[in-house]
C-alpha cells in the first residue's frame, strides 16, 4: 500500500536520504533503526504523508515530541484523535462541554495506555512518559489500520514499553515505527529497516536479521 | 524562560559602532532643530501658575464626588465596550491576516489615533456612547488584529500536524491552535483595557462623558483642587485595574457597561448622517460643488490640493516631525537616566520602588493629559508637547528594559563595580541593544502622538485637522488624516528598515512593542 521507488527525501532543503527504495505491505510491522539524524523520522514522515493522502481516515499518527495542546485536559486531547469524525459544532460542545459517550469511550482508551482516571488532568502536569501515552491514546481513539510512530514509547521504562506497543500492534494490523531499542524491535517487528549513511543499508524480514548486523548501524 | 522575554545576553551579531552612530545622528538631528522648534514659554508668569496649580493639587477638592464617580463609572464602561468589540473584530480578522489587503487595512484603521476617530465619528453618530465605543474599537481591532496573529503564528506548530488530516478548520483551530495562545490573548487583552482606560479618559478632552471632560471643565475654571480630585480618581482606577478586574467577571461587567452606555443622554442626531457622510462631507469641495465634466472643477480641485498641501499638510507635517525628533531623543534621555533608577542593583530596593512610582505616573498619565496641563503651564508652544511626549514615552521605555533586565544580577560577576560604575560598564552595555530597539519602536508612536497634540492648538497635523473639523470641512480633514495616516507608515518603514540593519529586531516582541 506504499511504495516508494529510488525517491530522494528531503528535510527542508537538505537531503537526507536519497534513492530509497521502501513498501510497506498490509500486516507488516516495520521498524526503522538507525542512530539519531539519520532519517528515520524524515522517512516516517514522507510515509505518512504519502498514506495519509491515499487513505485520511485510515492512518494513525504518534509524531516525535508528541504534538499535544499542553494547555488541554487528556480527555481532550485524545479526542482529537477523532476530530475529522464530527461535525465542528459536536467538536466545540465536546471542548466546552465533554458528553458523557465521549467520556466513556475516551476513558476506555485511557485505561489501555495506563493512564485511568487522568482524563481531567492537563496535559501540562504530566510527567513525560503520561504525556507520551496521552500521544498513544489519541492515536487508539483514532483507530484504523496502520500506525505510524516515532519513537513512540520512548519515554516509558522497559516493562511498560513492551506493554504499550504490544497494546498496539493488537490495536493497528499494520505499523511503522521508529524505536532505538534492540529487544523491543526484536518483540514486535516483521521486518526490520537499518538506515545509515543516508540509505537504507538492511530491508529484510526481522528473522533474517542479525545482531550483529544491527550493532553495526550504530558504529561509524 | 519564556520566548516573550528575549533574553538580554541573545543579543548577537551587529558591531556596536553604528549602533552608537545612529544614536548620535538623532541626538544631532534634534540639536539642529532646536533653533527651528517654537520652544517660547508664553507671556504671562509661568511659575505664578504652576504655584496656584501647585497648591490645587496639594488640596484636593472631592466635594463633587457623586459627579466623578459617574464620570468615571462612564470612562470604565466605555473602555470596557470598546475593548470588547475591538478585540472581538481583530480576533476575527486574524485569520485572514496574512491576506495582504486586510493587513493594510489593520495597519491603516491603528494608524489613526482613537481622538481622530472620535473627532470624524461625531459627524455622523454626534456626542454619543457609539462615537466613544468606535473610536476606541475601530483602531483597536487593527491592534488587536496583528497582535493575536503574531501570536499565532509563533505558537507550537506540532499539536495541529498531529490531529486527523480531514479536520475542518473550525475545529482545527479551536482544538489545536486556540489553546495554545488563550492565556497570552487573555493577558494582552487585560493589557489592552488599561490602554483604553487612557484613552477612554482622553475622550473626554473632546467632548465625551468621560474623566477628560471633568479635568478640561475644572481646568478652565481654574479649579485645580478638583482637578487633583480628577487626577486621584484616574490612578486609582488604573492602579486597581487588576484587582477589579477578574476574567470570570468580564461577561458582568461587559453586561453593565452595556446597559450603562444604553442609558445614556446624548444629542439627537439627524436620520442619515452616515450617508451624507460618506457621499457628501468627505468629498472634496471643489468636487462636490461642482460638475465633474467641466475642466475647471479639476482645475480648482488642483487648487484646492494644492492649498491643502502646502499650506496645511507640509507645516503641520513639519512641526509634527519638529516634535517627534525632539521627543523621541528626550525620551531616550528620560529612559537613559530613568531606567537605572529602578534598578535595586544600582539604587537599592528603597530606591528601585520610588523609581518604579515615578515610571508608573509617567507613563500611565495619557500623553495628551500630560499635554494638555503642561500647556497651562507654558502656554501654547512646541515645548509641553515636546516635554509630554518625551516624559511619557521615556517612562515607557525605561519600565520595559527594567523589564527586559530583571535578570540581570545574575549575569553579573561577583567583584562587579557599584553605583553609576556599574551602570555605565556593566548594565547600560548590555541593555544597549534593547534600548535602541524600544527606541525605534516608539518612534511611529511619538510621531502619531505629536500629530495628535495638535488638537490642543500646537502647530501639528492635529491643529489643522481639528480647525477644518471645526469649519465643517470634513474633506480637509480627510484629507490631512490620510497624508498623517502615510507618513505614520513611512516612518514605520524606515524604523523597521533601521532595527533590521542594526540587527535589533530579536531585541523586542510584540508585547512589548503594542504598548499604548
Amino acid at each position: 500500500m506504499l511504495h516508494l521507488d529510488g525517491e530522494t527525501l528531503a528535510y527542508g532543503k537538505t537531503v537526507v536520504l536519497s534513492d530509497v527504495d521502501f513498501h510497506l505491505r498490509p500486516g507488516e510491522r516495520v521498524v526503522l533503526l538507525g542512530r539519531s539524524g539519520s532519517g528515520k523520522s524524515t522517512l516516517l514522515n514522507a510515509a505518512y504523508a504519502r498514506l495519509v493522502t491515499q487513505m485520511p481516515g485510515n492512518v494513525a499518527l504518534v509524531p516525535q515530541e508528541n504534538g499535544l495542546v499542553p494547555q488541554l485536559s487528556v480527555f481532550h486531547n485524545t479526542y482529537m484523535g477523532r476530530l475529522d469524525q464530527h461535525s465542528a459544532a459536536y467538536n466545540l460542545l465536546n471542548l466546552i462541554w465533554p458528553l458523557a459517550s465521549q467520556r466513556n469511550r475516551v476513558d476506555q482508551v485511557l485505561q489501555d495506555v495506563g493512564l485511568a482516571g487522568m482524563a481531567r488532568k492537563p496535559v501540562v502536569s504530566l510527567s513525560g512518559g503520561q504525556k507520551q501515552r496521552t500521544a498513544l491514546a489519541r492515536a487508539i481513539h483514532r483507530g484504523g489500520h496502520i500506525l505510524i510512530g516515532d519513537e513512540p514509547v520512548s519515554a516509558v521504562d522497559e516493562r511498560h514499553a513492551a506493554q504499550l506497543i504490544q497494546t498496539l500492534a493488537d490495536r493497528f494490523e499494520t505499523m511503522l515505527l521508529a524505536l532505538h531499542d534492540i529487544a523491543l524491535t526484536r518483540q514486535i517487528a516483521t521486518r526490520i529497516v537499518g538506515i545509515k549513511n543516508g540509505r537504507l543499508i538492511i530491508d529484510r524480514p526481522a528473522a533474517e536479521v542479525s545482531d550483529d548486523a544491527l550493532d553495526a548501524l550504530y558504529h561509524r | 524562560m519564556t520566548r516573550l522575554m528575549p533574553s538580554i545576553t541573545a543579543e548577537a551579531g551587529a558591531g556596536l559602532r553604528p549602533r552608537i552612530s545612529i544614536a548620535l545622528a538623532f541626538l544631532f538631528l534634534a540639536i539642529a532643530l532646536l533653533p527651528v522648534a517654537d520652544l517660547n514659554v508664553a507671556g504671562h508668569d509661568p511659575w505664578a501658575e504652576l504655584g496656584r496649580m501647585a497648591t490645587g493639587l496639594l488640596s484636593p477638592d472631592f466635594a463633587a464626588i457623586g459627579y466623578l464617580s459617574y464620570t468615571a463609572a462612564l470612562t470604565v464602561a466605555f473602555a470596557i465596550c470598546g475593548v470588547a468589540v475591538g478585540a472581538g473584530a481583530g480576533f476575527l480578522l486574524t485569520p485572514l491576516y496574512h491576506i495582504l489587503p486586510i493587513r493594510l487595512f489593520c495597519v491603516a484603521i491603528r494608524s489613526i489615533h482613537e481622538l481622530f476617530w472620535a473627532i470624524l465619528l461625531m459627524q455622523i453618530t454626534g456626542l454619543s456612547a457609539t462615537t466613544g465605543i468606535l473610536a476606541i474599537a475601530i483602531p483597536y481591532a487593527g491592534i488587536f488584529a496583528k497582535v493575536f496573529s503574531e501570536y499565532l503564528d509563533e505558537a507550537d506548530p506540532r499539536p495541529v500536524r498531529s490531529i486527523p488530516a480531514r479536520t475542518d478548520v473550525i475545529s482545527a483551530f479551536s482544538y489545536a491552535r486556540l489553546p495554545l495562545v488563550l492565556q497570552e490573548f487573555g493577558t494582552y487583552t487585560l493589557y489592552r483595557l488599561e490602554c483604553a482606560l487612557r484613552s477612554s479618559a482622553v475622550l473626554g478632552f473632546v467632548g465625551l462623558p468621560t474623566l477628560g471632560f471633568q479635568l478640561d471643565t475644572f481646568f478652565k475654571q481654574g479649579m485645580y483642587g478638583a482637578v487633583a480630585a480628577v487626577l486621584i480618581i484616574y490612578y486609582l482606577l488604573i492602579a486597581t485595574m487588576r484587582l477589579w478586574m477578574r476574567w470570570p467577571l468580564a461577561p458582568l461587567y461587559l453586561l453593565a457597561s452595556i446597559g450603562f452606555l444604553a442609558s445614556l443622554q446624548t444629542p439627537p442626531m439627524a436620520a442619515g448622517m452616515l450617508r451624507r457622510f460618506l457621499t457628501y462631507d468627505i468629498v472634496p469641495a471643489p468636487l462636490r460643488n461642482g460638475d465633474l465634466s467641466q475642466t475647471e472643477t479639476w482645475q480648482r480641485f488642483g487648487e484646492w490640493l494644492h492649498m491643502l498641501t502646502f499650506d496645511q499638510a507640509l507645516p503641520g507635517l513639519a512641526a509634527t516631525m519638529i516634535v517627534a525628533q525632539l521627543a523621541l531623543v528626550l525620551a531616550g534621555i528620560v529612559a537613559l537616566i530613568g531606567f537605572p533608577l529602578i534598578l535595586p542593583l544600582i539604587v537599592g530596593r528603597a530606591g528601585a520602588w520610588a523609581g518604579h512610582i515615578g515610571l508608573v505616573i509617567g507613563r500611565s498619565t495619557p500623553e495628551y493629559m500630560l499635554a494638555y496641563v503642561l500647556l497651562q503651564i507654558f502656554g501654547p508652544s512646541m515645548l509641553p508637547a515636546i516635554l509630554a511626549l518625551g516624559l511619557h514615552n521615556g517612562a515607557i521605555i525605561a519600565h520595559l528594559m527594567g523589564h527586559q533586565s530583571r535578570h540581570l544580577s545574575k549575569d553579573l560577576r561577583p567583584d562587579a563595580p557599584k553605583g553609576i560604575n556599574l551602570y555605565a560598564w556593566e548594565v547600560l552595555p548590555r541593555i544597549y541593544g534593547n534600548f535602541l530597539a524600544l527606541c525605534f519602536y516608539r518612534w511611529e508612536i511619538i510621531v502619531r502622538e505629536s500629530a495628535i497634540l495638535g488638537l490642543l492648538g500646537v502647530s501639528t497635523m492635529g491643529y489643522y485637522i481639528g480647525t477644518a473639523i471645526q469649519e465643517l470641512r470634513t474633506d480637509r480633514a480627510i484629507f490631512l488624516l490620510l497624508v498623517t495616516m502615510i507618513v505614520t507608515m513611512v516612518i514605520d518603514v524606515i524604523s523597521k528598515r533601521c532595527r533590521t540593519s542594526l540587527g535589533l529586531d530579536g531585541l523586542s516582541s510584540h508585547a512589548s512593542t503594542n504598548r499604548c
